[in-house]
């Protein structure tokens, strides 16, 4: 994983997991990776993986059992609305960008459906 | 938590040359700390006093509560930045040369490392390439179960590879009662494993605070603000 960006490490992590949970990768009830072999995996101190699983749990996408390790959250519903929640963003910044490019919404809506039956 | 090192108005003079000017710092228990700064700017000298080895030309040191000496030497285990083996040794004496040096030497951790790292007791130390000495360095250096591990460089010049290992044997070694100051000229490289990082310049501190609130507050990786720092 690269952390290039301009944000904290954990936010990064936080993403590229939240991704993961959002996809289907990182199914409902699965352990996630115990704060060491995450952190040897990614090559980030142990203390910023503690970080992100400390603020997914508060956003209640982990849930911890001590002495267990750390699980992804088993409410569908939340699962289904990180879903949303990232794929709005991700049209957020499209619609964004393409009001920057000068694009009106009618042109934006007409420029994704050639692209949808070109699929 | 306790600090481990306490650093008040210090300075190191070589001759006309200063190394240090009036540096203060405290370092914590169980953090992973970078110190940051070009070649010169002083980051050796403090890590060779911070070690012991080198005395400061005013102002005061503590580490674990202590001056530098017989007693910090025994809980402080210090990687410089050369090598420090005989060329005629192999690998095996190297290891019975630590254990015979340092009480805190756990021979079983040293082979898990070399085992680790790719290396193994009967090879010379003079047939080794750069990145196998670092390795070899780090495996001796991280084996004592020490309070303080001061490392110089400790990725500087090797292969991605070597590099890898490297930083994997300091994550997985670290632990919340020891703790490790790194200094580092190469910072992109390893930004990710510290807690804090301190910027040194011209033997000043001039920036210090913990990573992830730097790259929040800049809006920046510490790779970025270095550049921004020193470029």
């Amino acid at each position: 994983m690269n952390f290039n960006n301009n944000l904290p490490i954990y936010i990064q992590i936080m993403d590229h997991i939240k991704k993961q949970i959002a996809s289907g990768e990182l199914k409902g009830g699965v352990k996630l990776d115990s704060v060491r072999e995450l952190s040897t995996k990614l090559k980030v101190n142990p203390n910023t993986i503690q970080r992100t699983y400390q603020e997914l749990e508060r956003e209640e996408l982990v849930f911890t059992q001590r002495g267990m390790g750390t699980f992804v959250t088993e409410d569908e519903e939340m699962i289904l609305k990180i879903r949303k929640d990232m794929a709005s963003s991700l049209v957020n910044t499209f619609i964004r960008e393409m009001k920057d490019l000068g694009y009106g919404l009618d042109d934006i809506i007409e420029i994704i459906n050639e692209r949808l039956r070109g699929d | 938590m306790a600090n481990i090192v306490e650093i008040r108005d210090l300075s190191k003079q070589y001759m006309r040359t200063k190394a240090l000017d009036n540096v203060d710092l405290n370092i914590k228990q169980g953090r992973i700390v970078g110190i940051l700064g070009p070649n010169g700017s002083g980051k050796t000298s403090l890590m060779k006093i911070i070690a012991g080895i080198l005395r400061q030309t005013r102002g005061e040191i503590l580490i674990d509560g202590l001056v530098p000496g017989p007693a910090t030497k025994a809980i402080v285990s210090y990687l410089p930045d050369r090598n420090f083996l005989y060329r005629w040794m192999k690998i095996d004496d190297a290891i019975n040369f630590f254990k015979d040096f340092y009480e805190d030497f756990d021979e079983g951790k040293a082979d898990e490392l070399l085992s680790f790292m790719n290396l193994d007791r009967g090879m010379k130390i003079d047939a080794l390439s750069k990145g196998m000495h670092e390795k070899l360095n780090l495996t001796l250096v991280l084996s004592r179960k020490a309070k303080l591990y001061v490392l110089d460089e400790p990725i500087a010049g090797v292969d991605p590879v070597a590099r890898d290992q490297i930083l994997d044997a300091i994550i997985k070694n670290y632990n919340n009662n020891s703790t490790m100051i790194i200094t580092t000229h190469l910072v992109r490289d390893i930004e990710s494993v510290f807690d804090e990082v301190i910027f040194l310049k011209e033997g000043v501190v001039i920036l210090q605070g913990n990573a992830e609130e730097l790259r929040e507050e800049k809006g920046m990786q510490i790779d970025s603000l270095y550049k921004e720092i020193f470029g």
